[in-house]
């Protein structure tokens, strides 16, 4: 009954089923009056606002200055975590030495210093950045660490056995290993990498996605508002998605994601067994 | 190449306080097929593990073809209970571990009888498939000394039969020196040219195999396994 299916129809369009409905009955709701439109506008006039504001293109600058802000932030904040974690997991000695302080810093809520970082960097690029590299930091060192104090011994000590270098052995052995728990930490952060960025960019900014949200609602432009609530959901499930595409990449050798594999051997070796044979 | 001649010289070995190995004595003919037997706990995967270079001696000294050796040594490969394969290397990768070359690697896939899974993810494969590929890992590297740590333990009894056919045969064609660790009796006598029984962190016994290979399960084979199973248990 669980089971998954290569039905197209449940694979693709049954999860977009639901959204499809409730967005129906709220344009619907909308245009009989029953929702004032200075209370919620209808989906359809938000698209209007979105297609006004992409004519001028403010839309697309919007887009392009809050991804800028929110990769940076990621890339800053995830190299941080990665590196901590792999050296507080590999050498014992650095754990002792980082892990407590880093416990002690991920128990603050990284948004509790919106008010520091206002006064250090006022609205600036460096404060939205900062609180993203911040909230970010933290899942991704946490998986990171413990995907490496979780690979297998039994693996490293075959590598032992086989004279495998240092490097050769963190190459081959200790990364992949860690790589499933790794990404799991990618995922999260990539939520809480929007989430601090659109609190940075509402509380203060001058461009961005927040920005246009809050200088919409000064000028109660209430489909500007749900626009911009929209587009956080359609980046953050774009980013997501993006890194689904990864983990299916990367762990192809795990048997959760077995159905690609044997994809792309049949394409390599130019046989034409069904897919579905042999599920 | 051959197997390398081993000799262990009043080797002791304790964690901590407690006494695992006390004054071995031991000696390993080039090329010969031993098993040590012994109940769980005797030391017999200790001594195994010290030539493997995996544990460190606390007294005595080991050498191979009179050489003191001290850690793992390059011409060594082991085999342990679990086929331990790397989960996200695809089976050619894994046997390539013990070789940089590419047509040994393929040459000790085939004589597993596995070349039609090289490009197969280790997860796929059942449980004797995946010893055979870390048998093949091993053999690659032509190795002097293989030491197996109860590698056919987990597998079905007829899987098994076919591995110790199989082990027999690698090691009848490119004469390694092999130790083998197990508590099956019968699985000693099968392969082995010397059995040799732990108890206590001694040698107990130690008897030389007299029979014909490829091995039968006729009286005489019998006797010996009898024989070492009473010893083990003090009939």
């Amino acid at each position: 009954m669980l089971k998954g299916t290569n039905n197209t129809f449940v694979n693709h369009i049954l999860p977009w089923l639901v959204p499809a409905i409730f967005i129906g009955i709220w344009q619907v709701l909308g245009q009989v009056g029953f929702i004032s439109q200075n209370f919620l506008p209808t989906p359809l006039s938000v698209v209007e606002g979105a297609i006004r504001l992409g004519e001028s293109g403010e839309l697309f600058d919007y887009i392009f200055v809050s991804t800028g802000r929110a990769l940076l932030g990621f890339l800053i904040g995830g190299i941080i975590g990665f590196v901590f974690g792999l050296i507080n997991g590999t050498f014992f000695i650095f754990e002792k030495l980082f892990d407590t302080s880093i416990q002690m810093i991920r128990t603050i809520p990284h948004l509790a210093l919106i008010p520091l970082v206002i006064i250090w960097y006022g609205i600036g690029e460096e404060a939205k950045i900062f609180l993203v590299a911040l909230g970010v930091a933290f899942p991704i060192y946490l998986n990171t660490f413990h995907g490496i104090k979780n690979v297998d011994k039994g693996l490293l000590e075959m590598g032992k056995v086989y004279r495998l270098k240092p490097f050769q052995l963190f190459t081959n052995i200790m990364l992949p290993g860690a790589l499933p728990s790794i990404l799991v930490g990618v995922r999260y952060a990539l939520g809480i990498m929007w989430m601090s960025l659109i609190v940075a960019e509402t509380i203060g900014s001058d461009s961005g996605i927040g920005y246009m949200a809050t200088s919409a609602r000064e000028f109660v432009q209430m489909d500007i508002v749900i626009l911009s609530i929209v587009l956080y959901a359609l980046l953050g499930k774009l980013s997501d998605f993006l890194a689904t595409l990864l983990e299916r990449r990367w762990l192809q050798w795990h048997p959760n994601f077995f159905k690609n594999k044997k994809q792309s051997k049949q394409k390599l070796k130019g046989e034409h067994r069904s897919v579905g044979s042999r599920n | 190449m051959s197997g390398v001649e081993i000799n262990i010289k009043q080797l002791d070995k304790s964690f901590g306080t407690l006494q695992v190995l006390h004054n071995i004595d031991f000696h390993v003919k080039s090329g010969e097929f031993v098993a040590i037997v012994g109940k769980s706990g005797c030391g017999k995967s200790t001594l195994l593990r010290t030539l493997a270079g995996l544990e460190n001696i606390t007294a005595g000294e080991i050498t191979f073809n009179d050489r003191v050796v001290k850690g793992v040594q390059e011409t060594t490969r082991m085999m342990f209970q679990d086929a331990r394969l790397l989960p996200w290397k695809d089976v050619i990768t894994n046997v390539k571990v013990g070789t940089p070359n590419r047509d040994k690697a393929e040459e000790a896939l085939n004589n597993v009888g596995l070349s039609d899974k090289r490009n197969d993810w280790p997860a796929v494969l059942s449980g004797g498939q995946k010893q055979r590929v870390s048998l093949a890992r091993a053999l690659a590297g032509d190795p002097e000394l293989i030491l197996f740590d109860e590698p056919l333990g987990a597998l079905d009894a007829l899987t098994r039969i076919e591995m110790q056919e199989l082990i027999e045969k690698l090691w009848t064609n490119q004469r390694f020196t092999s130790i083998l660790v197990t508590h099956d009796v019968s699985e000693a006598v099968i392969l082995a040219d010397r059995v040799v029984l732990i108890e206590d962190g001694g040698i107990a016994l130690d008897v030389k195999i007299d029979l014909p290979r490829p091995r039968k399960k006729d009286m005489k084979f019998t006797e010996y396994e009898n024989m070492i199973l009473e010893k083990i248990m003090h009939k």
